[in-house]
């Protein structure tokens, strides 16, 4: 599975190789990496819009979006800090489900969203801590339990999930924010719009993190945890704040997803669901946030292309995954970037 | 400030790698632990530095007892230390192994650099700048921006010294900070040691080149198997005929004999 060797030679985010060939001071851009990072997907967002032909690639779109931003949160845990979780799409599940469930309680959907993020948050929190430390395949398995467990709750509570069939989602339609502002957008262009800008801050966000203080840290930790104690990391803190971090987004992903798509069922919640959040790190390059892109994307709209992929969803995945591992260890974009790289030089 | 070790000691499967052992390093001072390999020199480091716990034996600092303390609560004391089998972070580029070492100074909050806020960023220039100056300290100012995954052992060693010199400590473990460099390279090491020992750091050495530590130390304990078996002046360590017989050698005290006339 994607343990520590999925692990690459490049830094993350865009501290990528062109910022260190030059000798002497760092060039400095006249905007920040964060800002920078959210206009080009803020740009990739229009793009798509400017050639989708009908609602259904709207959809398929918002998805690539929701993904990104779900696997934006493995990039912080596993690209910065080195760290494999099996079990994130639980986290997932419980920003959908409370987004699903709070609102036939009287709240509203926003409250719902931001409860469920919470509770993801404090769950991660609460369970980072034993959990983180262990490492490799120990974490791996010990997040994998974690994911079941919630799996299990999502299926066998069927007075409030609605059990293995999943429940509709009923509350906020994203059309009206647009409507506030005059703008009449049909609801798969409002979710596709929403989604875009939740990826796009999401990736911004992690970008800058990779840049910071904090951020050094955690890099620090996944490269050597001995040097980066020795400096004064409190290694446990770190990890525990990027496992809550990465939960976060996958909870954000999952209110998305169950507003968006109006219906969730608890596969959100399964395994599956979090081997191929891994695996679309892995693939794309689990160090940077445009991998993460790269990753949604391909696993999101390959299905869509190749009906066979329902069928065969396990292999495919498990056979992408093992062709990444011996072809490109360090994912499609330290890939490309190098071969990129070479050529030029 | 002064590190104090008492009686320390850690057994491995049985195996005493370092039996109480004792000793006293001072402030503006270089002291340095040799002995043979397998001596236990490093794994008196990791005792020292929080990486083992020991299983007896106080470390003190300035009287402070800090036994048991974990390694990053150590390094908020003052300590720092470097590695014999180097623990750079190889993804990372030269000047960011260091600006990790600021990170004890850094001031900023967590929600402060998810944002990218101000602060944030001003913390980072803070770091940079120190960064810098470290790195032309240890001779590396032209690497800076060089990944570490390409830069040789000897380069390696000195980015781990000022990587641990901008956490602003004030005692610092070498462990064997001149292998891998040549005669020119050892040459800036051994200056740089010293320099930092005159700004009144404490610092402890590791080292078998004897020529060095003769020159800089002014104190040496010598480990063999674990135990002290003596400690004292370069001179007096020089003419110990339990330390010719353990590690000297008839070639070392030589080579100790003309780095003293030289
Ligand atoms: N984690 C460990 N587990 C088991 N044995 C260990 C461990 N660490 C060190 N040892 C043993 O302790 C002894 C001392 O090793 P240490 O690395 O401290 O020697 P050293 O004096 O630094 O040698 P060198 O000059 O070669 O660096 C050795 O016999 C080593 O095998
Ligand atoms: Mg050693």
């Amino acid at each position: 599975m994607a343990g520590q060797g999925t692990t690459t030679d490049a830094a993350p985010a865009d501290t990528g190789r062109h910022a260190y060939l030059k000798n002497g001071e760092a060039r400095r851009p006249r905007i920040g990496p964060g800002l920078r990072t959210f206009l080009i997907f803020a740009v990739l967002v229009g793009l798509g819009a400017l050639i989708f032909p009908s609602s259904y690639f709207y959809r398929v779109g918002t998805l690539v979006w929701i993904n990104t931003l779900a696997v934006t949160g493995i990039v912080v845990l596993l690209g910065y800090v080195g760290l494999v979780s099996l079990g994130h799409a639980g986290f997932f599940a419980i920003g959908a489900y409370a987004t699903a469930i709070l609102p036939s309680y009287g709240i509203p959907s926003p409250l719902a969203m931001l409860a469920g993020v919470g509770m993801a948050g404090g769950l991660a929190l609460i369970v980072g801590r034993p959990i983180l430390k262990l490492s490799g395949y120990y974490l791996a398995i010990a997040t994998l339990g974690l994911g079941m467990l919630i799996w299990m709750v999502l299926s066998k509570e069927a007075w409030l999930t609605g059990g293995p069939d999943g429940m509709v989602v009923s509350g906020m339609n994203a059309r009206n924010l647009f409507k506030l502002v005059g703008l009449k957008l049909k609801s798969a262009e409002a979710w596709y719009w929403v989604a875009g800008f939740a990826a796009a801050t999401g990736a911004a966000i992690a970008v800058n993190l990779a840049r910071s203080p904090s951020g050094r840290a955690l890099r620090a930790i996944h490269d050597s945890d001995v040097a980066a104690r020795s400096l004064g990391v409190d290694v446990a803190r770190a990890k525990s704040r990027a496992f809550v971090i990465s939960a976060i987004y996958a909870a954000v992903a999952g209110a998305l997803l169950a507003l968006a798509n109006g219906y969730i069922t608890p596969e959100t919640g399964g395994f599956m669901h979090s081997v191929e959040m891994v695996t679309m790190a892995v693939l794309g390059g689990a160090t940077s946030v445009f991998g993460a892109l790269v990753g949604a994307l391909i696993l999101t709209a390959l299905p869509q292309v190749l009906t066979v992929f329902a069928d065969y969803e396990h292999m495919v995945l498990g056979g992408i995954m093992v062709v990444t591992m011996i072809a490109m260890r360090r994912g499609l974009v330290p890939f490309i970037a190098d071969l990129w790289n070479r050529r030029k030089s | 400030m002064s590190l104090e070790i008492d009686g320390i000691g850690i057994a491995f499967g049985g195996i005493k790698a370092v039996d109480d052992v004792s000793f006293t390093a001072k402030p503006g001072e270089v002291t340095s632990i040799i002995g043979p390999n397998g001596a236990g020199k490093t794994t008196l480091f990791n005792l020292v530095s929080g990486v083992y716990t020991a299983s007896a034996g106080r470390v003190r600092i300035d009287g402070q007892d800090v036994t048991g303390l974990p390694a990053h609560a150590l390094a908020r004391r003052g300590m720092a230390r470097t590695f014999q089998n180097l623990q750079v972070f190889p993804q990372m580029s030269a000047l960011d192994n260091v600006m990790t070492g600021c990170h004890m100074q850094e001031k900023s909050n967590l929600l402060a650099d998810l944002l990218g806020l101000g602060s944030a960023r001003r913390e980072t220039q803070k770091s940079r700048a120190s960064a810098m100056a470290a790195l032309a300290r240890a001779g590396l100012a032209e690497l800076a921006h060089r990944p570490a995954s390409e830069m040789s052992y000897g380069q390696l060693k000195r980015l781990e010294i000022a990587r641990a010199l901008v956490t602003g400590c004030t005692i610092l473990l070498l462990d064997e900070p001149a292998a891998g460099c040549n005669a020119v390279e050892t040459r800036e090491v051994d200056d740089l040691i010293h320099a930092i020992a005159a700004e009144g750091k404490t610092v402890v050495l590791i080292e078998h080149d004897m020529r060095m530590v003769m020159r800089i130390s002014s104190h040496i304990v010598v480990l063999d198997q674990g135990r002290k078996i003596a400690e004292g002046g370069p001179e007096e360590i020089r003419q110990n005929p339990h330390v010719i017989a353990a590690y000297l050698g008839a070639h070392g005290a030589a080579e100790a004999e003309a780095a003293a006339h030289a």
